[in-house]
């Protein structure tokens, strides 16, 4: 029989551990892809967060490092300035990059460290249980915003690639989601820009996807997949905020 | 080669590239920024790199992974930072890596002071960061024997594949002496399989960790680090004895105040008194056995140091109640002088010894 769906080279054979809806197995897949595509498994590391995905060494089947939490940007820094043939990415939650990372984050994009960032944003911590993360949107509940993120109290969310953005060592930095097939293929796409960009030395990328987190939004995966769509994408809209035309 | 003069704080950076250390990752901090300032010129001379990082939390993070590939990485700080740095030292002892960390002391606790101090002792020899792990930590007491200490401990961290501390103090660091720094060597001849450098046709993924979700496997992780404590415990110690043979007062003291207890020592001498000077090296696996030979003779030891007491409870473990043992220490970035340590042995050797 002709095989006509397998999984990708760069992914292993383990189960993913995700819940029902949540969408990190879907970017997991398509960063296993682009790396086969390009050819890159056999140079690649990857470098996994504290989060939800602390376990993507266990699915990526490339070498990697499990950083501490929010660390990532700066171990995927340690690695490529003393391997510059590697190709390294890190693969991070909401509240890794951009509330404990953030100083990391910022400035491996300030540096234009030449590495990839996967950054999921599901507004929510999930490994955790459930906590206002630094972009749980306005009103959002969670288990420390019980009543709803107020401002007042919290502040606003993060627009991470809107803030980097203002870095002229950002190379190329987009926002995608994954709530239909459509979206899918245009992440698959960024995705694959950012590591190509990698492969030709040009410097920092980043690429935000928007993501669902059924169980800690306390919804069903098809009504989490239009909350991404008519609250978070309002909010986060999708686009490219850097390009390499742009950069510098 | 030749003997060059030349300051502490560069000699650590010297001696790091003559034991082939190409990678320096760091943030300035008062009083060991020459340290950096010296790497960040040296190391693009030699292919190497020089990072300043944005953090304390950013330097030990990206030595992390620098160490995860396989090459010999060094960073530097001060106490404050050394305390910043302290996740990113858990983490690469958990996950077993190979690096150097230099902490040149100033006084604390918070903000302290700039002047020198010893008063990180229990942080460096207890670990320092969370979990059951020891780092191997080596305290020069001149400018040659950082350069010899530094060389030593890459090959440490390598063979043991756990980080090493230099801990020095702001006047060792700051004081300039001659320095030769022997042959050059590398860490090539270690075994680097383990390393995340891309698996480069290899079948099965190097991965660097620290986690360890089931019990059974964290317990069986942290055993086998305690066989690499107890062999290093077995094996690593060293120390220097002074005029000890004979010594019914021995003063114990590391680093800078080990030489100025010397001087306090030579003086006891002329007035006839027998002492002598008891100097650890190695400060974790502290040297037990060999303080317990140069106090054969001993009716009594004085711990001195820069800071309220830590060593001294070292000391106290060590002898296990054989012998009494007082303290004398300045602390806040003061100085002991040989003076006053003098009138400390001299007091002593009237209280136990009572033999002129």
């Amino acid at each position: 029989m002709a095989v006509v769906f397998d999984r990708p080279k760069s992914l292993t054979d383990a189960k993913f551990h995700y819940c029902p809806g949540c969408h990190h197995g879907i970017i997991h897949r398509l960063v296993a892809e682009v790396l086969d595509e390009l050819g890159l498994q056999d140079r690649t590391v990857g470098i996994a967060p504290v989060g939800c995905a602390v376990f993507a060494y266990d699915y990526f089947d490339v070498d990697c490092i499990e950083a501490a939490h929010g660390r990532a940007p700066a171990v995927a820094t340690g690695v490529k300035r003393t391997r510059p043939d590697t190709i390294v990415f890190s693969y991070q939650g909401d509240g890794d990059l951009a509330s404990i990372g953030m100083a990391e984050i910022v400035h491996a994009a300030a540096r234009s460290e030449n590495i990839t960032v996967i950054f999921v944003n599901n507004a929510i911590y999930g490994m955790t249980g459930g906590q206002m993360a630094p972009t749980t949107l306005i009103g959002q509940k969670t288990t420390t915003s019980p009543l709803g993120r107020k401002s007042e109290l919290t502040g606003y969310p993060i627009k991470v690639c809107e803030l980097l953005a203002t870095l002229p060592g950002a190379t190329y930095l987009a926002r995608t989601s994954v709530h239909d097939p459509k979206n899918v293929r245009q992440t698959k796409e960024a995705i694959k820009k950012a590591f190509q960009l990698q492969v030709e030395g040009k410097g920092f990328s980043l690429v935000e996807v928007l993501s669902a987190c059924p169980t800690n939004w306390h919804m069903k995966p098809v009504q989490a997949l239009d909350f991404i769509k008519n609250d978070m994408m309002n909010y986060f809209p999708l686009g490219q905020f850097k390009s390499p035309e742009e950069a510098k | 080669m030749s003997k060059v003069l030349m300051k502490g704080n560069e000699v650590i950076g010297e001696a790091a590239i003559k034991a082939g250390c190409r990678y320096f990752f760091g943030y300035p901090i008062t009083p060991q920024s020459e340290l950096p300032e010296y790497l960040s010129r040296r190391l693009p001379e030699i292919g190497g790199v020089y990072l300043q990082a944005e953090s304390e939390v950013a330097a030990i993070n990206m030595v992390y992974g620098a160490a995860a590939t396989g090459v010999r990485v060094m960073t530097s700080s001060s106490s404050p930072g050394i305390s910043l740095k302290q996740e990113g030292i858990s983490y690469i002892a958990g996950s077993e890596l190979p690096c150097i960390i230099v902490n040149i002391m100033r006084g604390g606790p918070g903000l302290g002071g700039i002047q020198p101090s010893q008063s990180d002792y229990f942080q460096a020899t207890r670990g320092g960061g969370h979990g059951d792990y020891y780092l191997i930590v080596l305290a020069p007491a001149s400018v040659q024997e950082i350069a010899d200490l530094v060389k030593k401990g890459f090959d440490l961290a390598e063979k043991y594949r756990n980080p090493v501390m230099i801990l020095g103090d702001g006047m060792l660091g700051q004081m300039m002496e001659p320095v030769d720094f022997g042959v050059e060597t590398s860490g090539d001849s270690f075994d680097k399989s383990w390393a995340t450098t891309g698996k480069n046709g290899r079948k099965k993924s190097n991965i660097v960790n620290s986690l360890y979700l089931k019990p059974e496997e964290l317990e069986v992780h942290n055993r086998e680090l305690e066989k690499k404590y107890l062999e290093i415990k077995s094996k690593e110690t060293m120390a220097e004895s002074y005029l000890t043979k004979d010594a019914e007062i021995v003063v114990a003291a590391y680093g800078m105040t080990a030489r100025i207890a010397k001087s306090a020592v030579d003086m006891a001498r002329e007035e006839g008194i027998r002492a002598g000077v008891f100097r650890p090296i190695t400060l974790w696996p502290y040297p037990e056995k060999e303080l317990n030979a140069a106090t054969v003779s001993a009716k009594g030891v004085l711990t001195v140091e820069m800071s309220l007491g830590q060593m001294v409870e070292d000391v106290k473990l060590s002898l296990n109640g054989r012998l009494p043992v007082e303290f004398y220490g300045r602390v806040g970035g003061m100085v002991p002088t040989a003076r006053a340590i003098f009138e400390e042995i001299k007091r002593m050797s009237e209280k136990f010894g009572g033999v002129k």
